[in-house]
């Protein structure tokens, strides 16, 4: 009979414990929110997290969008090219990097350098006692700490995913102008035509999300970290697993909300 | 006055804490020794709030600690932790003046930075260190620092943790002397938690012996060599052999 039951209370307590974390993600997100939104508001550290996040992960987000707008012109080029379809070029890379690639691309590299940065940074503070230490200044942690973190990540990672989207579109345009032969006002042309507003919000707001994800991740692991150096790198690697997967998994129901028909 | 009543805290199946008692009077110093964790900081840390006890009560001036303005209630305390705590992102001064840059004790720039340098100097550091950043300084230069932001704010009440910890006999003493000159000079109620008995000496008038969760002994410091308590004997006689098992 336990051979039976076994299997079934590991998967009943693995439920709970996955169930157990999605709830105290979720009122780690509304106390977050509650202090985003009730002051004070600490301007200097939002402007310095809007810094870090937005304006220095600018050259990661970029170069990555460049390179894949440039791989996915040639990939679209040659896959055309077995039904005579290589004129599909210029819409497909818009289409694809705009609805698609430009958004995740950039929320994985957000994932990968600052929701890792958030959780290692906010680990050694609770780790040293720095956490501690701003309590005892009268200073609330969350608010200090999260909500500017998790606002600039709200407002700086769609900017980044639109400049993302601009740059990927013009690897593929750099690419299919310059080796594959087509008309550079013809493809701006097409381009432009091709892409609709619904297009460009979806991406947007999939910036925005994906930006809520990644800090609220790298805030979450880094405050609930373990001791030691241990726990500062368990928190660093389960916040960039947590965001990397969340991000991809929001990716597709707000992709489903937005496209299905 | 500061007043643990039947404080328990338990983490897991850890009992820290089991039925502190302890009262330290206003404008004295406390000095609570014990060995490795026998729930010193733990006790530290219920009174600030950091960690919630299980049961009992904690009073500050005949005032339940959990209740009311929060942070009116920290803005009266200053604390000097371990391994001092500084925030690496900010320079010193900023870190000294961390609570009069913001809240309810807010002040211009200027002036929070001229209290800052005030205070450096008040612990023995030369206005030019004002501007490095934490990790530039010594491990003695980081205990002063954390000492002048601890009194930054001319608190009622400091608490000091292991603040020879790490440190050379000299800057020990000298980190020793400090804290006792400051707590006589402003009048303040300090709370101590340390295993360096030269610390005892120097900083306490009242000790506590804490062990397995309850206080075992406690009196004036002068006291302290002939109580009779066998724990405080053991301990502060460094003994291998009595009541405390050397293997815990």
């Amino acid at each position: 009979m336990t051979v039976l039951l076994d299997p079934i209370a590991h998967l009943g307590r693995a439920v709970l414990s996955a169930l157990g974390a999605m709830g105290r993600v979720a009122l780690f997100l509304l106390l977050a929110l509650r202090h985003l939104f009730t002051p004070p508001f600490y301007l200097r550290e939002i402007l310095t997290a809007m810094l870090n996040i937005g304006w220095l992960s600018l050259p990661v987000v970029g170069m990555t969008a460049v390179f894949t707008g440039g791989a996915l012109a040639l990939q679209i080029y040659s896959g055309g090219a077995r039904f005579s379809a290589e004129a599909v070029v210029p819409q497909i890379v818009a289409i694809g990097m705009v609805r698609e690639l430009g958004p995740v691309m950039a929320g994985l590299m957000i994932a990968a350098r600052v929701t890792s940065s958030i959780a290692a940074e906010i680990a050694t503070m609770k780790v040293t006692e720095q956490i501690d230490a701003l309590v005892t200044l009268s200073t609330n942690p969350m608010k200090y700490l999260t909500a500017p973190r998790l606002l600039a990540g709200l407002i700086t990672v769609p900017m980044l995913v639109g400049i993302g989207d601009i740059l990927g579109i013009a690897g593929g345009y750099f690419v299919s102008t310059q080796s594959l032969g087509f008309n550079t006002a013809a493809y701006i042309k097409n381009t432009v035509n091709f892409l609709e507003p619904l297009d460009v919000i979806s991406s947007l707001v999939k910036g925005c999300v994906f930006g809520g994800i990644a800090t609220l991740m790298g805030c979450y692991y880094g405050m609930n970290s373990g001791r030691g150096a241990q726990g500062v790198g368990r928190a660093t690697k389960s916040s960039v697993e947590a965001a990397a997967v969340l991000i991809l998994a929001a990716n597709f129901l707000i992709t489903g909300v937005f496209f299905s028909v | 006055m500061i007043r643990l009543e039947d404080v328990h805290k338990s983490f897991g199946n850890n009992r820290v804490l089991r039925g502190l008692n302890l009262e330290v009077p206003k404008g004295t110093s406390m000095v609570i020794i014990g060995g490795s964790g026998t729930g010193k900081s733990v006790a530290l840390k219920c009174i600030l709030g950091l960690v919630t006890p299980d049961s009992g009560r904690i009073l500050v001036d005949d005032q339940d600690a959990t209740q009311g303005d929060r942070d009116a209630f920290l803005a009266r305390f200053g604390m000097l932790f371990q391994g001092g705590a500084l925030f690496d992102s900010l320079s010193v001064w900023q870190n000294v003046a961390f609570r009069l840059l913001r809240g309810s004790l807010k002040r211009p720039a200027e002036e929070a930075r001229a209290i800052a340098i005030d205070k450096l100097r008040r612990v023995g550091l030369k206005p030019e260190v004002a501007d490095l950043f934490p990790a530039e300084l010594s491990g003695g230069m980081q205990k002063r620092v954390g000492l002048a932001r601890a009194i930054a704010a001319d608190p009622e009440i400091i608490f000091f943790d292991e603040p020879t910890t790490g440190l050379d006999p000299i800057m020990s003493g000298v980190i020793n002397e400090l804290i006792r000159e400051i707590v006589v000079e402003m009048g303040a109620t300090a709370l101590t938690i340390t295993h360096d008995m030269t610390s005892v000496r120097a900083i306490a008038d009242n000790v506590a012996m804490l062990h397995d969760g309850v206080i075992k002994w406690t009196g004036p410091v002068a006291e302290m060599d002939h109580s009779g308590d066998p724990y405080l004997d053991q301990f502060i006689h460094g003994r291998a052999e009595g009541p405390i098992e050397a293997v815990r």
